[in-house]
């Protein structure tokens, strides 16, 4: 990725070797924790496992993606968890439902369902300006409420669509559909910062809604549409976890709203908006994958890996403030 | 800092307190016909001991919220505390005492250390308690990974029944309240928090120690949060690392339907605590209404993004757009 | 007299730009010390390294003879010095009383006595604020009352150097002399107080010395009374005015039709039932003091304000529903360069060349950036004819001085080919030489045929620009002036006239 490029950033202190830097680290640290967990168990350096890591991944970074658009607004989604329970529910109960018209829908009705949601975001931080975090809070507690009822509480019945199943199960030519699939996403997305006005608008809204506003910008309609295109991804994450796990649970997408945020800040996104590199976000799913699943090799329990996540989260941040004031 | 007080167009404005307090007395007598079992002190009691526990919450989140702050660890910190008391609050009296002690210097740490993360650190408050508070539910689930515990019923009957007809918990509130709101409005720190929140350049400038004043602001709300969790401790006698999660919503909403604002500044102790009852109120209404208890869920997570969407609605009266991009 | 403060070489940049050169200055007890300059002269500088908001890069400042360092404002007021600043200065959602009291440094954690609420009042009635209301917010007060609470608040401290930055803008003649006579008592009770102010009535009034400021620099101190004020404007500008000034060229006739006129303009907060009409190739200034609803009625133009009542008239057309990106629009051609460059004009962490295709990227084929727009053409131009100086258009623009972000600012604008520009104060803390490059392309930009709406707070320049001057007073037009009309002191009578006018109404 060109440093120069009239569409990144252009932060200055990102400007020498900064841009790839948390790639490079992340990179290194990725290594460094294989090479740890091969010392332990030396399976974890075979070709199969290193694959199969790329598979969880590309779910962990499809969610990190759309978190990353939100972030890079200097807004947050904590609405994450029940976008991916609630799709996916939504989803396998179509795709099990018997009837072919409703399975075959299944797949695109998630989306509109995750698409939905992320428009409901939007305009409660766009119109209403609720905080972000306050409002997905809210939408993540009414979601609950409808799979709640949804199921009776009880095991969501259905089956997973068996696109997804595909996708998030097979390899082509070797290589997970899965992580295929995060490429093309993050292709798309890549495109999209880096190459589009609306994209360009992302980053100055999130460096400064009041200059863009006088600037003439659709300043509401970004924000609508930036939160859409993160419930639309979450969604996706939600139905690839959907065709992973063969099936969908309550409390399914619990797991993964740290972790995601983590790696969003690890991958360098200033959590303050407007700036940040889709390679960042792309290593930083990698090594957070990698290290969650070293850490469940060694049985650690789920409570320590969300502490853990957490923490990384505060260590970056600490960090990345403490490089910025010398 | 008041919410009372003559408008600039000699209008006198109802005090917002006043809404909130009719509003709760019209929903209470709502609660009470169609209560089955009728106005008892019983009923009473049960309706404030609930009630009790979120004003404590969200006498929590108030303090953070004045200061212009958002605190998602309050649940967190909570079930932590909850957790740590089901370990301390045994054996001889002053076992329990000095139990009670530690609970509270643990929730105080816990606000102190997200203060630190805010103040010192630099960090935004919601990622801030975002991370520390998945560090607080970890511990909490280290500490007892499955609900139980022993808990002295002395110091619970004591505090969860009642005194000649009046329930404790209105009493320990009304204590409460009295000792929060006087140093509040009458000391020159109390006022430093409103002065904070209000304008933080202004505050500088007129002298306040403003990183320190921050820095109490958030222990304080640890503060509250180890009350909280010290009385759901009475109330089942259980410590459970599960317990969190909803309060740190919950929370919120109350704060902003008593009234406080949240972009700081604006609003009081019994502001927070009315709409903790409120809220209370709501749920219990649903709870002997007709509706489906699975609907339940749904219908508490509405009203709380309802309510906090009615609490935003000031933005919308916003006269000039670029004041919704400071 | 004794010297209270002292500066000796105290310079101060921000980012590599100098706000402050080498400055040497003493502040004496018991005198009122004025301080002229234009805006961006380094007053505001000055009085920021006093109060403690920020540190000099070089030089020494000291206090009763010993040097300091001053950290914070805290630091500055423990050794007496007290800094009102405009709008800073005051807690809005606080009470008038609270908002005193956190003031007087008494002590974090005891109660509040009655004695001190008394103390509170006391000071609030000398300033002339008896009707002042002690618990009412401070959100609610009228901006005159807040400006008396604000000299109330920083003479409750007791200070020994007060700092009044335009402390008396919205003030009332009579209310000014109350204050004034405050300031008189503190200075015979041995107060040092400094005192900004762009008025030099105020300064001949009060001000026992004078000290005027340039480009950073100070440039001489003298006993008032000893300058004329011709003598002081010479000081501050440095340059002769007929050469920071293109030559006056007539405006175009009063028969041509407007391309622009709102009527009955009015907004709950500031504007009240305006008039204006602009012509294709004229210039029209918004005058009066500071913050009368100038600056309102550009925001109602460019669609910021909501709730806005009477009619905006395009080429004729009724023009509603406006928002900034429906004035932008091809067919509305309206750009509004606004007030604050460094968070309205330009996202500085961004680079020059995304600056400058800001506004014009609504208009790229297929939503790419690197589909060249019409407006791409424009900004490569508009770079030449502004004499834009840039090392690479991938610089952050922050870097740039301050004239030339002003300069992106403006070419960023015209990339689109306004028919109709409107420009906030946008000499504001620029150099000269720029400046007067800026007058020359307005005039340039009128001549061939832009109707331009030039707000400024420098009376000079609207006095050598413009075409029609509208001068507000609290929202509303109060006088409306062109050709011989327009000189300095009418322009002044008109602002000020217009005082004791509303005062007795």
């Amino acid at each position: 990725m060109s440093t120069t490029s009239s569409s990144t950033t252009g932060t200055g202190r990102m400007a020498s070797w900064g841009v790839d830097r948390s790639v490079v680290i992340l990179l290194v640290a990725s290594v460094v924790v294989l090479a740890g967990a091969a010392l332990e168990s030396p399976g974890v350096l075979s070709v199969n496992y290193l694959l199969q890591q790329l598979q969880i991944a590309a779910i962990v970074g499809i969610l990190a993606t759309g978190a990353m658009l939100v972030i890079l607004l200097g807004q947050i989604d904590l609405s994450v968890p029940l976008t991916i329970t609630g799709t996916a529910i939504l989803a396998t109960s179509l795709a099990g439902s018997g009837n072919p018209t409703l399975a075959f829908i299944a797949i695109p009705a998630g989306l509109a369902g995750g698409l939905l949601i992320g428009a409901v975001n939007g305009l409660g931080v766009a119109i209403f300006r609720i905080p972000a975090m306050v409002w997905t809070l809210a939408v993540n507690a009414m979601l609950l409420g409808i799979t709640v009822f949804y199921t009776s509480g009880a095991k969501p019945a259905g089956a997973p669509p068996s696109l997804m199943v595909f996708l998030a199960r097979e390899r082509t030519v070797g290589i997970p559909n899965a992580f295929l699939l995060w490429l093309v996403v993050g292709a798309l997305v890549l495109f999209m910062l880096r190459r589009t006005v609306f994209g360009n608008y992302i980053y100055a809204l999130g460096q400064s809604p009041r200059a863009l506003f006088l600037a003439g910008a659709p300043v509401e309609r970004i924000i609508v549409g930036v939160f859409a295109l993160a419930g639309l991804l979450s969604s996706l994450g939600g139905l690839l976890l959907v065709g992973y796990a063969n099936q969908a649970y309550q409390g399914m997408g619990d797991s993964y709203l740290m972790p995601v945020i983590a790696a969003v800040v690890l991958g360098g996104t200033s959590i303050f908006g407007g700036s940040g590199n889709y390679s960042g976000t792309f290593m930083g799913a990698i090594f957070i994958t990698l290290l969650a699943s070293v850490l469940s090799l060694m049985q650690v329990p789920d409570a320590l890996r969300q502490m853990v996540f957490g923490g990384i989260i505060l260590a970056m941040l600490l960090i990345d403030r403490a490089r910025r004031t010398p | 800092m008041t919410e009372t007080g003559i408008s600039r167009s000699g209008k006198f404005k109802v005090p917002r307190v006043v809404i909130s307090a009719v509003l709760l007395a019209i929903l209470f007598a709502f609660y009470i016909t169609i209560q089955p079992r009728g106005f008892s002190t019983y009923v009473m009691t049960i309706w404030s001991n609930q009630g009790l526990l979120l004003a404590l919450a969200a006498i929590a989140q108030f303090f953070v919220v004045l200061v212009r702050g958002i605190d998602l660890s309050v649940g967190p910190m909570i079930a932590l505390t909850n957790v740590a008391a089901s370990h301390l609050l045994s054996g001889s009296l002053g076992e329990v005492a000095l139990g009670v002690l530690l609970v509270m210097i643990v929730g105080t740490g816990c606000g102190l250390l997200n203060g630190l993360a805010v103040v010192v650190g630099r960090i935004p408050p919601i990622v801030a308690t975002l991370a520390l508070g998945s560090l607080y539910s970890g511990v909490a689930l280290l500490l007892r990974p499955t609900p139980g515990g022993d808990i002295d019923e002395t110091l619970s009957d004591a505090l969860t029944y009642d005194v000649y007809g009046v329930p404790t918990a209105l009493i320990a509130l009304a204590i409460i309240l009295v000792l929060v709101a006087i140093p509040l409005r009458r000391s020159r720190f109390g006022m430093s928090l409103y002065a904070i929140g209000s304008s933080r350049d202004a505050s500088v400038m007129t002298g306040i120690r403003v990183p320190q004043v921050t820095l109490a602001a958030y222990a304080l709300g640890g503060f509250f949060a180890s009350l909280a969790g010290l009385y759901i401790s009475m109330l089942t006698l259980t410590g459970d690392p599960n317990i969190g999660p909803s309060y740190t919503l919950n929370s919120i909403a109350a704060v902003v339907i008593g009234g406080v604002a949240l972009s700081g500044g604006v609003g009081s102790p019994l502001g927070a605590a009315l709409g903790a009852f409120i809220l209370k109120t709501i749920s219990a209404l649903m709870f002997f209404s007709n509706l489906p208890p699975l609907a339940q869920p749904f219908f508490e997570g509405a009203i709380l993004a309802i309510a906090i969407a009615l609490g935003s609605l000031g933005m919308l009266r916003v006269r000039s757009r670029l004041e919704r991009f400071l | 007299m004794t010297s209270l403060v002292e500066f000796s070489a105290v310079s101060k940049t921000y980012g590599g730009i100098p706000a402050l050169t080498d400055v040497s200055l003493t502040i004496e007890a018991g005198a009122v010390h004025a301080i002229l300059g234009e805006n961006g002269a380094g007053k505001s500088t000055l009085m920021k390294l006093l109060a403690g908001v920020i540190t000099p890069n070089g030089g020494t400042i000291k206090v009763d003879g010993v040097e300091r360092h001053f950290a914070t404002p805290r630091d500055a007021t423990a050794l007496g010095i007290v800094c009102m600043f405009q709008e800073l200065s005051l807690m809005p959602h606080l009470t008038v009383r609270d908002n005193l009291l956190l003031g007087d440094g008494g002590p974090m954690l005891r109660l509040i006595r009655g004695a001190a609420v008394k103390a509170v009042r006391a000071s609030l009635d000398s300033v002339g604020g008896s009707h002042i209301g002690l618990s009412s917010l401070v959100s609610e007060l009228p901006l005159a009352d807040r400006q008396l609470v604000e000299i109330a608040k920083a003479i409750h401290r007791r200070p020994r150097l007060l700092i009044l930055d335009e402390a008396t803008a919205a003030l009332t003649a009579e209310r000014v002399e109350t204050v004034f006579a405050v300031i008189r008592k503190l200075r015979d009770e041995g107060c040092a107080i400094l005192f900004i102010s762009h008025r030099m009535y105020e300064i001949d009034a009060v001000a026992d010395r004078v000290s005027v400021f340039r480009n950073g620099r100070h440039v001489e101190t003298f006993a008032a009374g000893t300058r004329n004020r011709d003598e002081m404007i010479g000081l501050m500008v440095g340059q002769p005015l007929t050469e920071l000034f293109p030559p006056r060229v007539a405006g175009p006739a009063m028969s041509v039709a407007p391309l622009l006129s709102g009527r009955g303009l009015s907004w709950e907060r500031g504007l009240d039932a305006v008039d204006f009409d602009v012509r294709p190739g004229e210039i029209i200034g918004l005058g009066g003091l500071d913050g009368q609803g100038q600056q309102y009625l550009m925001h109602a133009v460019f669609g910021v304000l909501k709730g806005v009542q009477g009619t905006l008239t395009l080429d004729g057309k009724p023009l509603g529903g406006v928002t900034p990106r429906r004035a932008k629009a091809p067919g509305v051609d309206i750009a509004l360069v606004p007030e604050d460059r460094k968070t309205e004009g330009l996202i500085l962490d961004m680079s020059i060349g995304e600056n400058l295709s800001l506004a014009g990227l609504s208009r790229k084929p297929y939503g790419l950036t690197k589909a060249a727009g019409p407006a791409d053409v424009a900004v490569a131009r508009l770079t030449e004819r502004l004499e834009i100086k840039l090392k690479s258009l991938d610089d952050p623009v922050k870097v740039l001085s301050g004239g030339n972000q002003q300069k992106v600012v403006l070419a960023k604008w015209l990339a689109l080919s306004p028919r109709c520009l409107l420009l906030m104060d946008p000499t504001r803390g620029i150099d000269v030489r720029t400046k007067a490059q800026i007058y020359r392309l307005l005039q340039e930009l009128a001549g061939e045929g832009l109707a331009i709406i030039l707000q400024s707070t420098d009376y000079e320049e609207l006095i050598h620009l413009c075409h029609r001057i509208y001068v507000f007073y609290r929202g509303r037009v109060v006088r409306e002036m062109s050709g011989d009309e327009v000189t300095p002191d009418a322009l002044i009578a008109a602002a000020l006239n217009a005082h004791s006018n509303t005062a007795s109404t």
